[in-house]
């Protein structure tokens, strides 16, 4: 008996264990969404969290469907994306009473990469689509070595992935030999290590490690996806449900000043003003 | 004939070698991935790892929202399936008598142990989280792992509790016991250390669980420690994943996943090597 | 004061109730798969779900064929059992009849150690060292291919192989190992007509357990298969198992949408597949306990 007696007394225990031992008042804000904006929604909500210790916010990735489907369930507070609001998602929204507010926080251009050791320097918005879709299988077709292309693509939950490919691809269907990667930095990484390989990042993803191609005969930077000559370029929202309160104004707001928009910056995006 | 003989001995012994070779190779394996493991992960470990926040988007600082969010996971799970999964057994050795009844609840046991693991997620993410509103949470997470393991639980405490010599019971019984008050004071006591390696190994398993929790529970970072049961967590499994799969820094997370899959391997090994001297000493004790 | 037998009475009833939890909780997760996943079946056709192979399923039109996944997932298994049933049944063989006693409880808890290592931590192992390993050796873009995840989910597969199949042969009763000695067979004979053949059924369910372990794996695929969503006609390229799919893409899926139920629909057949095999083990089981039994 007395064995049975330890054993609710430890179970017991555990219990207590298992209680939240902090049970002060915090305000929670929960984030998710594009894998993209995720580095300043991340940075952003460090740097508040750090000024305003009685507030709790969780950023999660997993792609800007992922998130918008999230603030649609109304399982968070805001999504982030890299892509605007589809109309299906409008629909899926109003119907659950939601009604998707985009917040505009940020620019950022896709760099079309491959391995610095290719010597492709340039491509058009054609050859992009002949390559994507499986046309075009051999560097040597655009003036690189004889060397077969590796596509790598990100998964079809990115918005990246989407906004790349309406403009790169139109209707059209990405070859099914695409290597599918979860993340910026997991391509960032596959085209590094990969001779023959040919993938998209966004412009905070630049590195000695890769090498951004012209497109269409403009390089991407800052200053060209600024002005708009950049032809792989589109603006990285928030979504809220409705017009923002409390701590999501605050949040938003904060992202939106001066101080937010230098942390855009250091993370390698292109800032509003 | 002779030189029959010696053949014969030498094919035993060529044969018999190539199975101790395979056999050595299966073990060597499990020493090349922890020494991999170890060799690219023992420098991150520090004690500021273990108990700092992370930092600078999970690319700086510590994993301790990782290690307490596991430690409330696995808590909460052991809490639901262990008085589950023992009242089942006990129900399944000392009430059911063999037969159909019985042979069906196993083959439910059987097929639940069976069942992939994200098909626990989706099933936590649809009842749990969606059905029941219980958000991406602790809640959620623990309540989807303790499915998960139920069966395991079930199972070890059938083993511990038929371990229990009949003389047990048939004393108490005739000292005029009721059958509750011989399972409650002689037959459970005495099953208690095999129940217990089963909810230890069943930690074990939990505690390296992924797939259920994606959807349920885990979130990628958070810079606080959970304040309720409808927090979402950071994971330890899912941190690991999170760094190397999806990670937007792969330079500076990366050393920071193998630190994390370290403390997580650590963790496991430990608890599985506690539940095996347990199960040893048990069974010699019952063999005495 | 309740009488104490209607106490017992009560007290049997409550203990039938969960004793009966795993069925409650194996219907609960086959109710929920059907009742997400079987529209998607009346709006492709099961047939069209199963034998197309275009999953294109964030365009317009969408595109909803499991076909490249479904293989990719058997490919990938079967790959892993050529793997582990050699290891894994010799292994079991040299623990149960040729090492020492003193050895064999070292041995065996060491490899069914395997068992116990998270699955995300051999996703690692597979993706950062295994991975580039495989590149190097066979020049490959990327060593993220179906042979990396067939190596890693066979030795995932191993400690269930191994950990069974020896209990099974342990299990075969001693009589019949002497009268096969007795009657001038030496140990190797003994094994290959007397031990292995008795064994057989229970090793049967052990290779079927490991391959239900491989089929629903799910974070080691996730990392180390590559992910494209080829036909698996050459094991040096990437496949994209069904498992990794339904955990890759389901976060974005809106809840009731068709992509939804598409991921609940490949669940479904995953389920199916390991029920079936479960079944078998099972089938498998009961011979073998007949057999050792002496019938």
């Amino acid at each position: 008996m007395s064995k049975i007696n330890s054993f609710v007394v430890v179970l017991a225990l555990l219990l207590v264990a298992v209680m939240p031992f902090s049970v002060m008042a915090q305000e929670e804000l929960t984030i998710q969404g594009s894998s993209t904006v995720l580095p300043i929604a991340q940075k952003a909500a460090e740097v508040y969290m750090e000024q305003n210790s009685d507030v709790n916010i969780s950023v999660r990735g997993g792609g800007s469907g992922n998130g918008i489907a999230a603030l649609i369930d109304g399982a968070v507070d805001i999504a982030d994306a890299s892509r605007f609001v589809k109309q299906a998602e409008v629909q899926a929204a109003v119907e659950n009473g939601i009604y998707p507010v985009p917040h505009r926080v940020a620019m950022d251009g896709i760099a079309v990469v491959v391995n610095p050791a290719n010597s492709v320097e340039e491509l058009s918005l054609e050859d992009i689509k002949s390559i994507y879709t499986g046309e075009a299988t051999n560097w040597s077709e655009f003036g690189g070595p004889d060397m077969e292309i590796v596509v790598v693509s990100r998964d079809s939950s990115s918005g990246t992935f989407e906004v790349f490919n309406e403009i790169t691809l139109g209707k059209e269907r990405l070859t099914k030999a695409a290597l599918l990667q979860a993340s910026n930095g997991a391509v960032a990484g596959v085209v590094s290590d990969t001779e023959g390989a040919i993938g998209y990042v966004g412009l905070g993803y630049l590195s000695d490690s890769l090498k951004a191609v012209k497109v269409n005969g403009v390089l991407p930077s800052n200053a060209t996806v600024a002005s708009g000559e950049f032809p792989i370029a589109r603006p990285l929202f928030m979504f809220t449900d409705g017009w923002p309160e409390g701590l999501t104004a605050r949040f938003i707001n904060f992202i939106l000043s001066a101080e937010g928009q230098a942390l855009v910056k250091e993370q390698g995006f292109v800032p509003l003003h | 004939m002779e030189n029959k003989l010696t053949k014969r001995k030498a094919v035993e012994k060529i044969v018999f070698s190539i199975l101790g070779l395979l056999m050595l190779s299966s073990i060597a394996v499990l020493g090349v991935i922890i020494f991999f493991i170890f060799k690219r992960g023992l420098g991150v470990i520090s004690w500021e790892f273990l108990t700092s926040m992370p930092k600078n988007g999970m690319t700086e600082g510590g994993i301790l929202p990782a290690i307490v969010g596991s430690f409330y996971l696995v808590s909460g799970a052991i809490l639901v399936a262990t008085p589950l999964g023992v009242f089942a057994a006990i129900y399944m050795t000392e009430y059911a008598k063999k037969g159909k009844l019985i042979r069906i609840i196993r083959i439910g046991v059987n097929n639940l142990a069976g069942v992939p693991s994200v098909v626990f997620g989706l099933f936590g993410l649809s009842i749990f989280v969606k059905y029941l509103n219980f958000g991406v949470s602790i809640l959620s997470g623990a309540l989807t792992l303790a499915i998960v393991i139920l069966p395991t639980i079930i199972r070890a405490s059938e083993e511990a509790l038929m371990s229990v010599p009949d003389e047990y019971r048939s004393s108490s019984l005739a000292l005029g016991a009721t059958k509750w008050q011989t399972i409650k004071n002689v037959v459970l006591p005495a099953a208690l250390p095999g129940i217990l390696t089963g909810c230890i190994l069943g930690v074990g398993r939990v505690a390296g669980e992924t797939a259920p929790i994606i959807f349920t529970a885990a979130t990628f970072f958070s810079m606080r420690l959970p304040n309720s049961v409808f927090s979402e967590v950071m994971a330890l499994p899912y941190n690991i994943y999170a760094l190397v799969a999806t990670g937007t820094f792969p330079q500076k997370q990366i050393p920071i996943a193998y630190g994390t899959a370290v403390v997580l391997l650590v963790l496991v090994l430990l608890i599985n090597l506690v539940a095996i001297f347990m199960r040893i000493k048990f069974s010699k004790k019952n063999t005495n | 004061m309740l009488n104490w037998k209607t106490k017992e009475k009560i007290i049997k009833n409550i203990l039938l109730f969960f004793a009966f939890s795993s069925i409650l909780f194996l219907t609960g997760i086959i109710i929920v798969l059907f009742k997400e996943g079987a529209p998607i079946f009346s709006k492709v056709g099961i047939l069209e779900f199963l034998f197309t192979s275009d999953w294109y399923p964030t365009y317009d039109p969408p595109g909803y064929g499991i076909f490249n996944l479904l293989s990719g997932s058997i490919v990938v298994t079967i790959g892993a059992m050529v793997i582990a049933v050699p290891f894994g049944v010799a292994s079991a063989i040299h623990i149960a009849y040729i090492l020492p006693k003193k050895f064999k409880n070292i041995v065996k808890p060491t490899i069914e150690m395997l068992a116990g290592v998270p699955s995300v931590i051999y996703g690692l192992f597979g993706m950062k060292i295994l991975g580039p390993f495989l590149r190097e050796v066979f020049g490959l873009p990327t060593g993220l291919t179906a042979l990396n995840a067939m190596i890693m989910l066979g030795i995932m597969a191993l400690p269930t192989i191994v950990s069974l199949a020896e209990d099974a042969i342990t299990a075969v009763p001693q009589n019949f190992r002497d009268a096969s000695l007795a009657l001038g067979a030496n140990r190797l004979e003994t094994m290959f007509r007397v031990i292995l053949p008795t064994a057989s059924s229970g090793i049967v369910t052990a290779v079927i357990l490991g391959m239900g372990r491989a089929i629903g794996e799910t974070m080691t695929v996730l990392m180390v298969a590559g992910g494209a969503s080829l036909f698996p006609s050459n094991i040096l390229k990437p496949v994209r198992p069904m498992t990794a799919t339904i955990a890759a893409e389901m976060g974005e899926a809106p809840v009731g949408s068709e992509h939804y139920q598409a991921l609940f629909g490949i669940a479904i057949i995953l389920f199916l597949i390991t029920l079936i095999f479960n079944i078998f083990a099972d089938f498998a089981q009961q011979r073998f306990k007949k057999k050792v039994s002496g019938e």
